[in-house]
């Protein structure tokens, strides 16, 4: 455990890629094959879980450390985190030292479920006593799985791989899907070729990078494929030995939330992968995010939801065709591919192919690309046509061109503390615009966009600005303004100001602009009609 | 009804009668019978100084009175020729019935708790301060009173401090792997304080220790006064960048968003505060390497503290104030909270002003400014 405590607090340490590469690297080559299990698990975003309850955990520590509940709050609501808050309360006596290692706490925390609670305690109470702060801290995001870490998927590929000798696309392969670290080992899953390859595995993404400068950079406008950009979620349709998978990104299986393309399964040709956006359509075309939005994190999906929010698969991209792996064709070869599985099929509106943009010239694209948000899309893919494809966010072969977001001046009215990196700091704020009675009416959200400098300049004015408080919200004087952008926009009956923005976050800050000179409700539902 | 009325009058009666040897007026903490105040944060007649921050220690007042080990820097920070008395601690000293004696801290050198005390009454204001026995400031001593003014940093049970001999290992072994890689060791502090207490407890390198000027010109002035600090070498424009390699640097916290820091590059950079002790202020600080030493009562220390003054009345000042506050009344111990201008918030204060300190040395920095301290300042 210690040695994955300090892999920990490495990490967390630095923000230079790297090293955060090389800190991986290392453990990879010297912890067990068990622990390398484990932390895998743990940095693939995957969480076991305990089946503990956080307010006893909560109350156990305050109890141990003789201290109120109250008092445990405040200490919280200081630290941002709550394993964290636990580690530095506890009383700093190591009955014993501990040896065990990251996976023997496994082993420890997988007798917790079958467990009374007067055992839990006892349970991890005994924990406690044998770890230090560090530890007791790593152990506490076990416990409560939470654990998270700030590296990518791909930072984790490029150090196992390094680690391992193995070709990173071999490795981000063989991570993805749905292993169980009790039921493989590290050997089986990374190190064996071929054995124990699952049917539902997909591949890594290949994704574009937003375009750098105008779009007739590229080149010769004949070498590339445009195709509008999609706003749903990004899939890839797998069907293997008679057996349909859903992915999306962030590699969740998601088979089952879209019974609409459940059909798939008795059409396509066994051993064919798609790459696509599932979106929700209606009437021959593509609806907005918003409506889409309705039924994902329903776990059960009514009749009505899907009536009321029907999908469709919008495929652009083919790696596997009668088995074979055929990402390193070249575009144009995988485009006539799909194009030519797609004809076969017979139900083509629940199955859509992305159809190419016209365009001779770059310039016509320049005309085109205003009339995204017309077409339901977010702007433009484009593909060059020799291209392979690729893992990973790479540069070169695919770019998006996304519009503009859509955006208006708002103030500052509410603002609360983060968490993490940013408990103590007043990070998270609402803002709102002015309504037809004068009063500022609140409308969206939005925590992230400043930089590390601008937050703390907005923290200072807040912690001098205080109105009121209403539990950990404070009101914030009405003086600050800033630009925020928003990627779509609804009605909304759940808002005081009647509407709902999707993806809100701060553009810029306005300093040039008084709080009177903000957006008023007006301007935003105007907003709204046009692009609703 | 009448009966009301005329309690009333005559607890107001007691309450003229008996004036508090010590008030919160706002502006400091105020002892009217001598007509003295105790940090006051405008210009008053008579200011009697804890210790030489610039929270504490503020411009302007006609005279100063302070422990004789601040008077190298209040000169420094307040002015030259300010009219300033100093004292030894343990000291008597007597205005109109009043009186009052400094006692040692253990914040910063020069760093005192006063103690008043009017008609067998005492009170005692105390500052900041830390109970562990740091090698440079005078340590701490209780003192037993019926009113304890006490600060509340880091007043929450999170705060508990490792012994400072562990830290300063970690401070060693970071600087002997820096020099191993070759690059330098940008350890950053408060200049008053923190910076002796670290030269006072690491091993010194066997080279130069280099220095900001923030730092250099305290520890020349401290050194001129007869402390037993050793010699730095303050970095300017002309500083040979060779020569950083595998060297350590003194620095003030506010360098690290500043051009001043490009020059040691390679570095790592690291932070000595009781702030490191949280993982997201660490990690927002974006520094390579937190120290966790603070000159300031960890909570046991500050439980410790109250109850050896033992106090039946306890004022909390700056930092968690209403919560120490309502802890001590849960554990029978009478408290209320204070508000004023020492303190807190320092690192959002460092980093909202947004002066970082270009210059290459002396004329940054409002750390060391012999001009006036903006009042609405509150750096520490």
């Amino acid at each position: 455990m210690k040695q994955f405590a300090e892999l920990f607090m490495n990490l967390d340490r630095t923000n230079k890629t790297n090293a955060k590469v090389e800190l991986m690297k290392q453990y990879f080559q010297t912890a067990s094959d068990e622990d390398k299990m484990w932390a895998l698990t743990l940095f693939t975003g995957r969480r076991p879980s305990f089946k503990v309850n956080r307010t006893q955990v909560k109350e156990w520590a305050a109890a141990e450390a003789n201290i109120p509940m109250w008092l445990f709050q405040e200490s919280y609501q200081s630290v941002g985190d709550l394993g964290e808050t636990i580690s530095l309360i506890l009383p700093r006596t190591k009955s014993e030292d501990s040896d065990k290692s990251l996976s023997d706490w496994f082993h420890y925390l997988g007798l917790l479920p079958k467990m009374t609670d007067e055992e839990k305690h006892d349970h991890i109470l005994q924990a406690w006593s044998q770890l230090s702060q560090h530890e007791t801290f790593v152990f506490n995001k076990l416990l409560m799985g939470s654990f998270r870490i700030g590296v990518s998927q791909t930072l984790v590929v490029r150090a196992l791989a390094e680690a391992t000798s193995t070709d990173p696309s071999v490795v981000a392969h063989r991570v993805m899907g749905n292993w169980d670290p009790l039921d493989t080992n590290f050997k089986n899953l990374i190190l064996d070729e071929g054995e124990n390859d699952n049917a539902s595995r997909p591949y890594p993404f290949f994704l574009a990078y937003p375009i750098e400068g105008d779009v007739s950079g590229l080149g010769n406008a004949e070498d590339w494929f445009v195709e509008w950009k999609w706003d749903g979620i990004r899939s890839q349709i797998i069907y293997r030995n008679n057996e349909l998978f859903i992915w999306t990104r962030g590699e969740e299986l998601s088979t089952d939330k879209f019974p609409e393309l459940h059909f798939l399964s008795s059409v396509l040709p066994d051993g064919t992968v798609l790459d696509g956006e599932i979106v929700s359509y209606f009437e021959n075309k593509p609806m907005p995010f918003s409506v889409l939005q309705t039924r994902i994190g329903r776990k059960n999906l009514s009749k009505k939801v899907l009536e009321e929010a029907p999908v469709a698969f919008i495929a652009y991209d083919i790696m596997e065709a009668n088995g074979i792996d055929i990402r390193s064709n070249s575009q144009q070869e995988r485009r006539a591919q799909l194009e030519q599985i797609h004809a076969d099929i017979p139900v083509q509106n629940v199955f859509n192919l992305s159809r190419l943009v016209e365009f001779s010239q770059w310039s016509d694209l320049h005309d085109l690309h205003p009339t995204s948000r017309e077409n339901i899309a977010e702007g433009f893919m484009i593909k060059r046509k020799s291209s392979t494809y690729q893992v990973g966010r790479k540069k070169g072969d695919w770019w998006k061109w996304k519009i503009d977001p859509l955006s208006i001046d708002a103030v500052l009215i509410y603002a609360q503390k983060g968490s993490g990196r940013r408990a103590e700091l007043f990070t998270d704020y609402t803002f709102a615009v002015w309504g037809e009675d004068g009063k500022l009416i609140p409308f969206a959200k939005a925590y992230s966009g400043l930089t590390d400098a601008e937050i703390g300049q907005v923290d200072y004015f807040i912690k001098r600005n205080i109105l009121e408080k209403f539990g950990p919200v404070r009101t914030v004087k009405p003086e600050l303004v800033f630009e925020i952008g928003f990627e779509g926009i609804n009605e909304s009956s759940r808002h005081k100001s009647g509407i709902a923005v999707r993806f809100p976050r701060i553009l810029r800050w306005r300093k040039d602009k008084k709080a009177a000179e903000a957006d008023t409700l007006a301007n935003l539902k105007g907003i709204l009609e046009v692009y609703k | 009804m009448s009966s009301d009325y005329y309690w009333h009058a005559f607890i107001e009666f007691v309450v003229m009668a008996s004036q508090p040897v010590l008030q919160f007026t706002g502006k400091s903490i105020y002892c009217a019978q001598a007509d003295a105040h105790i940090d006051p944060w405008i210009p008053v007649d008579r200011a009697i100084i804890t210790h030489a921050h610039s929270d504490h220690a503020r411009w302007g007042s006609k005279h100063y009175l302070a422990h004789k080990d601040s008077e190298a820097i209040l000169r420094l920070r307040l002015g030259p020729d300010i009219s300033l008395q100093t004292v030894e601690y343990g000291e008597k000293f007597v205005i109109n019935g009043v009186v009052f004696s400094l006692h040692p801290a253990g914040h910063i050198i020069g760093s005192a708790q006063v103690r008043v005390e009017y008609k067998g009454e005492v009170w005692v204001a105390s500052g900041d301060y830390k109970l562990e026995d740091d090698g440079f400031a005078a340590p701490f001593e209780p003192v037993k009173c019926n009113v304890f003014i006490t600060e509340s940093t880091f007043g929450l049970p999170i705060y508990k401090w490792q012994p400072q001999q562990e830290i300063f290992s970690e401070i060693d072994n970071w600087f002997a792997q820096n020099k191993q890689e070759d690059k330098a060791s940008i350890l950053m502090g408060y200049s008053l304080g923190k910076m002796q207490r670290i030269l006072k407890g690491i091993q010194l390198p066997d080279g130069p220790i280099y220095a900001h000027g923030a730092i250099y010109i305290l520890n020349e002035r401290l050194r001129e006064a007869g402390h037993d600090l050793p010699e730095l070498t303050l970095v300017t424009k002309e500083t040979d960048k060779k020569l950083f390699r595998g060297s350590l640097v003194l620095a003030p916290p506010s360098v690290d968003s500043s051009t001043w820091i490009s020059k040691f590059n390679p570095y790592s950079l690291g932070y000595c505060s009781g702030w490191m002790a949280l993982r997201g202020a660490k990690n927002r600080r974006a520094v390579d390497q937190g120290f966790i030493l603070s000159d300031h009562v960890d909570w046991p220390d500050l439980n410790t503290a109250v109850i050896e003054s033992g106090a039946e009345k306890v004022y909390v000042t700056h930092g968690y104030t209403s919560i120490y506050s309502r802890w001590l009344n849960e554990n029978g111990i009478e408290a209320g909270e204070v508000t004023t201008m020492y303190g807190n918030e320092e690192e959002t204060e460092d980093r909202a002003t947004g002066e970082g300190p270009e210059a290459e040395g002396i004329e940054n920095n409002k750390d060391i400014s012999p001009v006036p301290d903006d009042p609405d300042l509150k750096l520490s």
